[in-house]
Protein backbone atom coordinates (compact mmCIF):
# COMPACT_ATOMS: atom_id res chain seq x y z
CA UNK A 1 0.00 0.00 0.00
CA UNK A 2 1.16 3.27 -0.56
CA UNK A 3 0.51 7.19 -0.19
CA UNK A 4 -2.93 5.74 2.20
CA UNK A 5 -4.83 8.38 4.19
CA UNK A 6 -7.67 8.02 6.05
CA UNK A 7 -10.14 10.05 8.29
CA UNK A 8 -12.87 9.48 10.53
CA UNK A 9 -14.74 13.21 10.32
CA UNK A 10 -12.12 15.50 11.32
CA UNK A 11 -9.67 12.23 12.94
CA UNK A 12 -6.84 11.59 10.58
CA UNK A 13 -6.53 8.51 11.58
CA UNK A 14 -4.01 6.97 8.56
CA UNK A 15 -1.57 9.08 7.68
CA UNK A 16 0.63 8.43 4.55
CA UNK A 17 0.92 4.75 4.62
CA UNK A 18 3.45 2.93 2.47
CA UNK A 19 3.97 -0.67 3.50
CA UNK A 20 4.86 -3.10 1.38
CA UNK A 21 4.76 -6.81 2.68
CA UNK A 22 6.33 -9.83 1.07
CA UNK A 23 4.67 -13.01 0.08
CA UNK A 24 5.71 -15.41 3.33
CA UNK A 25 6.27 -12.34 5.43
CA UNK A 26 5.32 -12.20 8.78
CA UNK A 27 4.34 -8.81 9.99
CA UNK A 28 3.53 -7.67 13.38
CA UNK A 29 1.86 -4.25 13.79
CA UNK A 30 2.27 -2.69 17.62
CA UNK A 31 1.40 0.69 18.87
CA UNK A 32 -0.50 2.50 21.19
CA UNK A 33 -4.89 2.29 21.67
CA UNK A 34 -5.82 4.01 19.25
CA UNK A 35 -2.80 4.83 16.61
CA UNK A 36 -5.13 2.88 13.93
CA UNK A 37 -3.50 -0.61 13.92
CA UNK A 38 -7.11 -2.00 13.83
CA UNK A 39 -8.35 0.45 11.22
CA UNK A 40 -4.61 -0.46 9.17
CA UNK A 41 -5.13 -4.29 9.20
CA UNK A 42 -9.12 -3.63 7.47
CA UNK A 43 -8.41 -1.44 4.94
CA UNK A 44 -6.53 -3.92 3.29
CA UNK A 45 -9.69 -5.83 3.08
CA UNK A 46 -11.66 -2.96 2.40
CA UNK A 47 -13.88 -3.41 5.89
CA UNK A 48 -12.83 0.33 6.39
CA UNK A 49 -12.36 2.64 2.48
CA UNK A 50 -9.67 4.76 2.44
CA UNK A 51 -9.67 8.30 1.21
CA UNK A 52 -6.42 8.80 -0.62
CA UNK A 53 -3.60 6.21 -1.75
CA UNK A 54 -3.74 2.70 -3.10
CA UNK A 55 -3.48 -0.83 -2.17
CA UNK A 56 -3.21 -4.05 -4.36
CA UNK A 57 -3.32 -7.27 -3.46
CA UNK A 58 -1.15 -9.76 -4.80
CA UNK A 59 -0.27 -6.88 -7.68
CA UNK A 60 -4.07 -6.13 -7.80
CA UNK A 61 -5.84 -2.73 -6.80
CA UNK A 62 -8.58 -3.18 -4.32
CA UNK A 63 -12.03 -3.15 -6.04
CA UNK A 64 -14.57 -0.61 -4.67
CA UNK A 65 -17.44 -3.39 -4.76
CA UNK A 66 -19.22 -5.80 -5.95
CA UNK A 67 -18.21 -9.58 -6.88
CA UNK A 68 -14.49 -8.66 -7.47
CA UNK A 69 -14.47 -7.03 -4.00
CA UNK A 70 -16.07 -10.21 -2.61
CA UNK A 71 -13.51 -11.87 -4.96
CA UNK A 72 -10.51 -9.97 -3.43
CA UNK A 73 -11.86 -10.48 0.03
CA UNK A 74 -11.94 -14.63 0.07
CA UNK A 75 -8.37 -14.34 -0.69
CA UNK A 76 -7.63 -12.54 2.28
CA UNK A 77 -8.16 -13.99 5.11
CA UNK A 78 -9.14 -12.16 8.58
CA UNK A 79 -9.11 -13.02 12.37
CA UNK A 80 -11.09 -10.92 14.61
CA UNK A 81 -10.22 -9.91 18.08
CA UNK A 82 -13.70 -10.87 18.84
CA UNK A 83 -14.11 -14.73 16.78
CA UNK A 84 -16.92 -13.26 15.09
CA UNK A 85 -17.96 -16.90 14.54
CA UNK A 86 -21.61 -18.01 12.82
CA UNK A 87 -23.58 -17.79 16.29
CA UNK A 88 -26.28 -20.40 14.39
CA UNK A 89 -24.30 -22.49 13.03
CA UNK A 90 -21.89 -25.54 14.05
CA UNK A 91 -18.16 -25.33 14.29
CA UNK A 92 -17.92 -27.38 11.20
CA UNK A 93 -20.34 -25.26 9.30
CA UNK A 94 -18.62 -22.50 10.06
CA UNK A 95 -15.42 -23.58 8.54
CA UNK A 96 -17.77 -24.75 5.40
CA UNK A 97 -19.27 -22.13 4.47
CA UNK A 98 -17.04 -20.04 2.54
CA UNK A 99 -15.49 -23.29 0.24
CA UNK A 100 -19.18 -24.00 -0.49
CA UNK A 101 -20.82 -20.64 -1.04
CA UNK A 102 -17.87 -18.71 -2.25
CA UNK A 103 -15.52 -21.60 -3.93
CA UNK A 104 -18.42 -23.45 -5.09
CA UNK A 105 -17.15 -26.65 -3.18
CA UNK A 106 -19.54 -29.83 -2.82
CA UNK A 107 -20.78 -30.71 0.42
CA UNK A 108 -17.90 -33.34 0.73
CA UNK A 109 -15.52 -31.42 -0.72
CA UNK A 110 -16.08 -28.97 2.00
CA UNK A 111 -16.64 -31.10 4.74
CA UNK A 112 -13.17 -33.39 4.16
CA UNK A 113 -10.82 -29.48 3.99
CA UNK A 114 -12.74 -28.21 7.00
CA UNK A 115 -12.18 -31.82 9.22
CA UNK A 116 -8.33 -31.67 7.92
CA UNK A 117 -7.99 -27.56 9.39
CA UNK A 118 -9.93 -28.16 12.48
CA UNK A 119 -7.79 -31.45 12.93
CA UNK A 120 -4.65 -28.79 12.31
CA UNK A 121 -5.89 -26.53 15.13
CA UNK A 122 -6.63 -28.91 17.42
CA UNK A 123 -10.14 -28.47 17.51
CA UNK A 124 -11.60 -31.49 15.39
CA UNK A 125 -13.30 -33.10 18.65
CA UNK A 126 -15.54 -30.08 18.61
CA UNK A 127 -16.83 -30.18 15.03
CA UNK A 128 -20.48 -30.89 15.78
CA UNK A 129 -20.86 -28.05 18.86
CA UNK A 130 -22.27 -24.50 18.34
CA UNK A 131 -19.56 -21.68 18.66
CA UNK A 132 -20.87 -20.61 22.32
CA UNK A 133 -19.76 -24.15 23.59
CA UNK A 134 -16.45 -23.50 23.11
CA UNK A 135 -13.76 -21.88 25.04
CA UNK A 136 -12.48 -18.38 23.64
CA UNK A 137 -9.03 -20.66 22.66
CA UNK A 138 -11.13 -23.36 20.72
CA UNK A 139 -13.35 -20.45 19.39
CA UNK A 140 -10.19 -18.57 18.10
CA UNK A 141 -8.57 -21.73 16.84
CA UNK A 142 -11.91 -22.05 14.81
CA UNK A 143 -12.07 -19.04 13.34
CA UNK A 144 -8.66 -19.63 12.07
CA UNK A 145 -9.82 -22.44 10.50
CA UNK A 146 -12.55 -20.64 8.54
CA UNK A 147 -9.93 -18.06 7.11
CA UNK A 148 -7.45 -21.13 5.59
CA UNK A 149 -11.05 -22.50 4.78
CA UNK A 150 -10.64 -19.85 1.96
CA UNK A 151 -6.85 -20.92 1.16
CA UNK A 152 -6.02 -17.22 1.21
CA UNK A 153 -3.22 -15.39 0.24
CA UNK A 154 -2.62 -13.50 3.16
CA UNK A 155 -4.24 -13.39 6.31
CA UNK A 156 -4.91 -10.50 8.56
CA UNK A 157 -4.72 -10.94 12.59
CA UNK A 158 -6.58 -7.96 14.75
CA UNK A 159 -5.37 -8.29 18.10
CA UNK A 160 -6.64 -12.36 17.94
CA UNK A 161 -5.61 -12.73 21.58
CA UNK A 162 -6.51 -9.99 23.45
CA UNK A 163 -10.11 -11.22 24.50
CA UNK A 164 -8.99 -14.41 25.51
CA UNK A 165 -7.85 -15.74 29.31
CA UNK A 166 -4.23 -15.55 30.02
CA UNK A 167 -3.75 -19.38 29.76
CA UNK A 168 -5.40 -20.01 26.16
CA UNK A 169 -3.09 -17.43 24.67
CA UNK A 170 -0.43 -19.63 24.06
CA UNK A 171 -2.78 -22.31 22.07
CA UNK A 172 -3.89 -19.92 19.71
CA UNK A 173 -0.30 -18.41 19.23
CA UNK A 174 1.08 -21.88 18.72
CA UNK A 175 -1.37 -22.02 15.83
CA UNK A 176 -0.37 -18.91 14.32
CA UNK A 177 3.56 -19.63 14.72
CA UNK A 178 3.18 -22.97 12.84
CA UNK A 179 1.22 -20.84 10.24
CA UNK A 180 4.03 -18.97 9.88
CA UNK A 181 6.61 -21.14 9.97
CA UNK A 182 4.59 -23.19 6.93
CA UNK A 183 5.36 -19.92 5.14
CA UNK A 184 1.81 -18.01 5.13
CA UNK A 185 1.90 -14.09 4.44
CA UNK A 186 0.62 -12.68 8.04
CA UNK A 187 -0.21 -8.96 9.45
CA UNK A 188 -0.58 -9.70 12.86
CA UNK A 189 -1.64 -6.45 15.28
CA UNK A 190 -0.83 -7.86 18.49
CA UNK A 191 1.22 -6.81 22.15
CA UNK A 192 2.56 -10.44 22.17
CA UNK A 193 5.89 -10.06 22.34
CA UNK A 194 6.63 -13.95 22.35
CA UNK A 195 4.73 -14.06 18.96
CA UNK A 196 6.62 -11.19 17.87
CA UNK A 197 10.07 -12.74 18.30
CA UNK A 198 9.52 -16.19 17.24
CA UNK A 199 7.94 -15.61 14.52
CA UNK A 200 8.15 -12.35 12.76
CA UNK A 201 10.09 -10.83 10.46
CA UNK A 202 9.19 -7.28 10.66
CA UNK A 203 8.00 -5.41 13.48
CA UNK A 204 5.71 -1.95 12.75
CA UNK A 205 5.47 0.42 15.10
CA UNK A 206 2.73 2.50 14.60
CA UNK A 207 2.18 6.02 16.69
CA UNK A 208 -1.28 8.49 15.94
CA UNK A 209 -1.54 7.09 12.57
CA UNK A 210 2.41 6.79 11.03
CA UNK A 211 4.40 4.17 10.92
CA UNK A 212 7.14 5.62 13.25
CA UNK A 213 9.32 2.98 12.62
CA UNK A 214 10.15 -0.56 11.57
CA UNK A 215 12.33 -3.15 11.97
CA UNK A 216 13.14 -6.69 13.26
CA UNK A 217 11.82 -7.75 16.34
CA UNK A 218 14.87 -7.86 18.06
CA UNK A 219 16.44 -4.54 17.23
CA UNK A 220 12.83 -3.60 17.63
CA UNK A 221 12.43 -4.63 21.42
CA UNK A 222 16.31 -4.41 22.32
CA UNK A 223 17.13 -1.15 20.91
CA UNK A 224 14.54 1.11 19.86
CA UNK A 225 15.33 4.36 18.21
CA UNK A 226 11.92 6.52 18.86
CA UNK A 227 11.42 8.31 21.60
CA UNK A 228 7.42 7.17 21.01
CA UNK A 229 8.45 3.81 20.80
CA UNK A 230 10.35 3.71 24.11
CA UNK A 231 8.28 5.16 25.44
CA UNK A 232 5.57 2.43 24.60
CA UNK A 233 7.78 -0.30 25.13
CA UNK A 234 8.17 1.02 28.27
CA UNK A 235 4.75 1.30 29.24
CA UNK A 236 3.84 -2.35 28.34
CA UNK A 237 6.98 -3.76 29.84
CA UNK A 238 6.38 -2.86 33.16
CA UNK A 239 3.15 -3.75 33.93
CA UNK B 1 -87.83 -19.44 27.85
CA UNK B 2 -84.34 -19.49 30.06
CA UNK B 3 -81.64 -17.51 29.36
CA UNK B 4 -79.83 -20.65 28.06
CA UNK B 5 -82.41 -21.92 26.06
CA UNK B 6 -82.32 -18.33 24.40
CA UNK B 7 -79.17 -18.51 23.66
CA UNK B 8 -78.75 -21.67 22.19
CA UNK B 9 -81.18 -21.01 20.00
CA UNK B 10 -79.95 -17.95 19.03
CA UNK B 11 -76.58 -19.26 18.42
CA UNK B 12 -78.34 -22.28 16.25
CA UNK B 13 -79.71 -19.26 13.79
CA UNK B 14 -76.35 -18.15 12.86
CA UNK B 15 -72.81 -19.65 11.31
CA UNK B 16 -70.47 -18.17 14.27
CA UNK B 17 -67.99 -21.26 13.45
CA UNK B 18 -67.88 -20.22 9.78
CA UNK B 19 -67.72 -16.32 10.36
CA UNK B 20 -64.56 -17.31 12.69
CA UNK B 21 -63.21 -19.59 10.09
CA UNK B 22 -63.28 -16.38 7.55
CA UNK B 23 -61.34 -14.96 9.88
CA UNK B 24 -58.62 -17.52 10.48
CA UNK B 25 -58.28 -18.03 6.50
CA UNK B 26 -57.87 -14.00 6.30
CA UNK B 27 -55.11 -14.57 9.43
CA UNK B 28 -53.17 -17.53 7.59
CA UNK B 29 -52.86 -15.42 4.40
CA UNK B 30 -52.12 -12.13 5.61
CA UNK B 31 -49.83 -13.69 7.26
CA UNK B 32 -48.12 -15.22 4.39
CA UNK B 33 -48.18 -12.49 2.62
CA UNK B 34 -47.15 -9.84 4.90
CA UNK B 35 -44.21 -11.91 6.14
CA UNK B 36 -42.85 -12.12 2.67
CA UNK B 37 -43.34 -8.39 1.79
CA UNK B 38 -41.84 -7.41 5.48
CA UNK B 39 -38.55 -9.52 4.83
CA UNK B 40 -37.87 -8.34 1.14
CA UNK B 41 -38.95 -4.63 3.03
CA UNK B 42 -36.40 -5.40 5.92
CA UNK B 43 -33.72 -6.45 3.20
CA UNK B 44 -34.16 -3.29 1.67
CA UNK B 45 -33.54 -1.60 4.82
CA UNK B 46 -30.22 -3.17 5.67
CA UNK B 47 -29.30 -2.92 1.64
CA UNK B 48 -25.99 -0.97 0.64
CA UNK B 49 -27.98 0.66 -1.86
CA UNK B 50 -29.50 3.94 -0.79
CA UNK B 51 -32.35 4.70 -3.00
CA UNK B 52 -34.12 0.95 -1.77
CA UNK B 53 -33.00 2.14 1.87
CA UNK B 54 -35.47 5.21 1.11
CA UNK B 55 -38.14 3.30 -0.58
CA UNK B 56 -37.85 0.64 2.72
CA UNK B 57 -38.46 3.25 5.23
CA UNK B 58 -41.03 5.12 3.23
CA UNK B 59 -43.30 2.41 2.76
CA UNK B 60 -43.09 1.02 6.76
CA UNK B 61 -43.76 5.05 7.62
CA UNK B 62 -46.30 5.13 5.24
CA UNK B 63 -48.54 1.73 5.98
CA UNK B 64 -48.15 2.27 9.58
CA UNK B 65 -49.40 5.16 9.66
CA UNK B 66 -52.40 4.71 7.45
CA UNK B 67 -55.37 3.62 9.52
CA UNK B 68 -56.00 0.05 8.51
CA UNK B 69 -60.14 0.95 7.60
CA UNK B 70 -58.96 3.26 5.08
CA UNK B 71 -56.59 1.11 3.63
CA UNK B 72 -59.64 -1.38 3.15
CA UNK B 73 -61.93 1.05 1.70
CA UNK B 74 -59.04 2.00 -0.85
CA UNK B 75 -58.76 -1.36 -2.05
CA UNK B 76 -62.41 -1.65 -2.21
CA UNK B 77 -63.90 1.67 -3.50
CA UNK B 78 -60.63 2.60 -4.76
CA UNK B 79 -58.99 -0.02 -6.68
CA UNK B 80 -62.22 -2.03 -7.34
CA UNK B 81 -64.77 0.16 -7.82
CA UNK B 82 -63.31 3.22 -9.49
CA UNK B 83 -59.88 1.37 -11.19
CA UNK B 84 -62.42 -1.80 -12.09
CA UNK B 85 -58.90 -3.93 -11.01
CA UNK B 86 -60.95 -6.96 -9.66
CA UNK B 87 -58.94 -10.06 -7.87
CA UNK B 88 -61.14 -13.01 -8.38
CA UNK B 89 -64.43 -13.49 -10.81
CA UNK B 90 -66.74 -14.39 -7.80
CA UNK B 91 -68.37 -11.44 -5.83
CA UNK B 92 -67.24 -13.12 -2.63
CA UNK B 93 -63.90 -14.37 -2.71
CA UNK B 94 -63.12 -10.78 -4.91
CA UNK B 95 -63.81 -9.31 -1.65
CA UNK B 96 -61.91 -11.14 0.33
CA UNK B 97 -58.64 -11.10 -1.42
CA UNK B 98 -58.73 -7.47 -1.35
CA UNK B 99 -58.97 -7.97 2.53
CA UNK B 100 -55.80 -10.15 2.01
CA UNK B 101 -53.98 -7.72 0.16
CA UNK B 102 -54.53 -4.61 2.21
CA UNK B 103 -53.94 -6.69 5.23
CA UNK B 104 -50.81 -7.97 4.19
CA UNK B 105 -49.45 -4.85 2.78
CA UNK B 106 -50.07 -2.76 6.22
CA UNK B 107 -48.88 -5.67 8.56
CA UNK B 108 -45.65 -6.54 6.47
CA UNK B 109 -44.88 -2.43 8.08
CA UNK B 110 -44.80 -4.07 11.26
CA UNK B 111 -43.08 -7.02 10.01
CA UNK B 112 -40.59 -5.28 8.57
CA UNK B 113 -39.51 -3.66 11.71
CA UNK B 114 -39.91 -7.06 13.98
CA UNK B 115 -37.42 -8.06 11.62
CA UNK B 116 -35.35 -4.93 11.42
CA UNK B 117 -35.24 -5.26 15.75
CA UNK B 118 -33.99 -8.77 15.26
CA UNK B 119 -31.25 -7.46 12.90
CA UNK B 120 -29.87 -5.41 15.55
CA UNK B 121 -29.85 -8.26 17.83
CA UNK B 122 -27.04 -9.67 15.49
CA UNK B 123 -23.58 -8.17 16.33
CA UNK B 124 -21.58 -6.41 13.45
CA UNK B 125 -19.05 -8.76 13.57
CA UNK B 126 -21.39 -11.10 12.25
CA UNK B 127 -21.40 -9.43 9.27
CA UNK B 128 -18.66 -8.26 8.75
CA UNK B 129 -16.90 -11.73 9.18
CA UNK B 130 -19.43 -13.17 5.94
CA UNK B 131 -18.07 -10.10 4.27
CA UNK B 132 -14.24 -11.37 5.48
CA UNK B 133 -14.61 -14.88 3.69
CA UNK B 134 -16.05 -13.05 0.39
CA UNK B 135 -20.08 -13.86 0.97
CA UNK B 136 -21.56 -10.60 -1.17
CA UNK B 137 -24.86 -8.36 0.34
CA UNK B 138 -27.27 -11.18 -0.39
CA UNK B 139 -26.06 -14.57 0.28
CA UNK B 140 -24.66 -12.82 3.80
CA UNK B 141 -28.12 -11.47 4.35
CA UNK B 142 -29.53 -14.87 3.43
CA UNK B 143 -27.17 -17.10 4.99
CA UNK B 144 -25.81 -15.12 8.21
CA UNK B 145 -28.00 -12.06 8.99
CA UNK B 146 -31.77 -13.39 8.13
CA UNK B 147 -31.16 -16.74 10.31
CA UNK B 148 -30.05 -15.04 13.33
CA UNK B 149 -32.73 -11.74 13.20
CA UNK B 150 -35.36 -13.94 12.67
CA UNK B 151 -34.84 -16.17 15.57
CA UNK B 152 -33.95 -12.53 17.40
CA UNK B 153 -37.46 -11.33 16.15
CA UNK B 154 -39.77 -14.07 17.28
CA UNK B 155 -41.75 -12.38 20.03
CA UNK B 156 -42.03 -9.23 17.89
CA UNK B 157 -43.38 -11.29 15.09
CA UNK B 158 -45.68 -13.36 17.36
CA UNK B 159 -46.67 -9.62 18.59
CA UNK B 160 -47.48 -8.38 15.07
CA UNK B 161 -48.88 -11.92 14.44
CA UNK B 162 -51.73 -11.46 17.00
CA UNK B 163 -52.03 -7.97 16.17
CA UNK B 164 -53.24 -9.36 12.22
CA UNK B 165 -55.62 -11.92 13.85
CA UNK B 166 -57.88 -9.28 15.78
CA UNK B 167 -57.20 -6.71 13.03
CA UNK B 168 -58.92 -9.20 10.42
CA UNK B 169 -62.26 -8.25 12.23
CA UNK B 170 -61.59 -4.52 9.95
CA UNK B 171 -62.07 -6.49 6.46
CA UNK B 172 -65.80 -6.10 7.69
CA UNK B 173 -65.36 -2.72 6.12
CA UNK B 174 -64.16 -4.12 2.63
CA UNK B 175 -67.72 -6.06 2.94
CA UNK B 176 -66.06 -9.54 3.78
CA UNK B 177 -68.87 -11.68 6.59
CA UNK B 178 -66.40 -12.46 9.28
CA UNK B 179 -67.34 -13.03 12.94
CA UNK B 180 -67.34 -9.23 13.97
CA UNK B 181 -69.89 -8.34 11.58
CA UNK B 182 -72.19 -11.54 12.32
CA UNK B 183 -71.79 -10.14 15.46
CA UNK B 184 -72.79 -6.94 14.60
CA UNK B 185 -75.95 -8.31 12.60
CA UNK B 186 -76.38 -10.93 15.68
CA UNK B 187 -76.50 -8.03 18.33
CA UNK B 188 -79.07 -5.74 16.28
CA UNK B 189 -81.65 -9.10 16.31
CA UNK B 190 -80.93 -9.81 19.81
CA UNK B 191 -80.47 -7.04 21.75
CA UNK B 192 -81.73 -8.58 25.26
CA UNK B 193 -78.50 -10.58 25.08
CA UNK B 194 -76.24 -8.50 23.92
CA UNK B 195 -73.47 -9.26 26.37
CA UNK B 196 -73.73 -13.01 26.02
CA UNK B 197 -73.00 -12.63 22.39
CA UNK B 198 -70.48 -9.91 22.85
CA UNK B 199 -68.41 -12.34 25.23
CA UNK B 200 -68.84 -15.31 23.23
CA UNK B 201 -67.01 -13.27 20.17
CA UNK B 202 -64.47 -11.86 22.53
CA UNK B 203 -63.89 -15.68 23.99
CA UNK B 204 -63.33 -17.09 20.71
CA UNK B 205 -61.02 -14.45 19.62
CA UNK B 206 -59.22 -15.07 23.09
CA UNK B 207 -58.86 -18.74 22.10
CA UNK B 208 -57.29 -18.25 19.19
CA UNK B 209 -54.86 -15.84 20.20
CA UNK B 210 -53.51 -17.32 23.57
CA UNK B 211 -52.21 -19.97 22.10
CA UNK B 212 -49.93 -17.87 19.73
CA UNK B 213 -48.66 -15.92 22.58
CA UNK B 214 -47.36 -19.39 24.35
CA UNK B 215 -45.85 -20.41 21.50
CA UNK B 216 -44.11 -17.19 20.24
CA UNK B 217 -42.83 -16.99 23.88
CA UNK B 218 -41.41 -20.74 23.57
CA UNK B 219 -40.24 -21.04 20.27
CA UNK B 220 -38.08 -17.26 21.17
CA UNK B 221 -36.46 -19.55 23.56
CA UNK B 222 -36.15 -22.38 22.07
CA UNK B 223 -34.45 -20.81 18.76
CA UNK B 224 -32.39 -17.87 20.82
CA UNK B 225 -29.04 -17.48 19.19
CA UNK B 226 -26.67 -18.53 21.74
CA UNK B 227 -23.21 -16.17 21.76
N1 LIG C 1 -15.88 3.58 12.97
C1 LIG C 1 -15.20 4.59 13.55
N2 LIG C 1 -15.73 5.84 13.58
C2 LIG C 1 -15.05 6.85 14.14
N3 LIG C 1 -13.85 6.74 14.71
C3 LIG C 1 -13.25 5.53 14.72
C4 LIG C 1 -13.91 4.39 14.14
N4 LIG C 1 -13.10 3.32 14.28
C5 LIG C 1 -12.00 3.77 14.92
N5 LIG C 1 -12.07 5.10 15.18
C6 LIG C 1 -11.04 5.92 15.81
O1 LIG C 1 -9.88 5.82 15.04
C7 LIG C 1 -8.74 5.74 15.86
C8 LIG C 1 -7.93 4.52 15.50
O2 LIG C 1 -8.68 3.38 15.85
P1 LIG C 1 -8.14 1.90 15.73
O3 LIG C 1 -9.24 1.02 16.17
O4 LIG C 1 -7.59 1.68 14.39
O5 LIG C 1 -6.99 1.90 16.79
P2 LIG C 1 -6.14 0.70 17.33
O6 LIG C 1 -4.72 1.10 17.13
O7 LIG C 1 -6.59 -0.56 16.75
O8 LIG C 1 -6.45 0.75 18.87
P3 LIG C 1 -6.68 -0.45 19.92
O9 LIG C 1 -5.33 -0.88 20.37
O10 LIG C 1 -7.44 0.21 21.02
O11 LIG C 1 -7.45 -1.52 19.23
C9 LIG C 1 -9.23 5.76 17.29
O12 LIG C 1 -9.05 7.06 17.80
C10 LIG C 1 -10.66 5.40 17.19
O13 LIG C 1 -11.39 6.04 18.20
MG1 LIG D 1 -7.68 -2.29 17.52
Amino acid sequence: MSGVNKHFGDLHVLKDIDLTVHPGEVVVLIGPSGSGKSTLCRTINRLETIDEGEITVDGVPLPAEGKALAKLRSDVGMVFQAFNLFAHKSVLSNVMLGPMKVRGKSKKQAQELAMALLEKVGVANQAQKLPAQLSGGQQQRVAIARALAMRPKVMLFDEPTSALDPEMINEVLDTMVALAKEGMTMIVVTHEMGFARKAAHRVIFLSDGQIVEQSTPEEFFTNPQSERAKDFLGKILNH
Amino acid sequence: MSFLDRYASVLSQYDVLGAFWVNIQLTFWAAIGSFVLGCLLALMRISPIASLRGFGATYVQLLRNTPLTILMFIAVLGVWTQLQIKLSGDFQQNFFNFAVVALSLYHAAFVCEAIRSGVNTVPVGQAEAARAIGLSFLPSARLIIFPQALRGSITPLGNTLIALTKNTTVATAASVAEASGLMKTMIEFNSDIVIAIFLTFAMCFVVIVIPMGLITTWASRKWAVKR
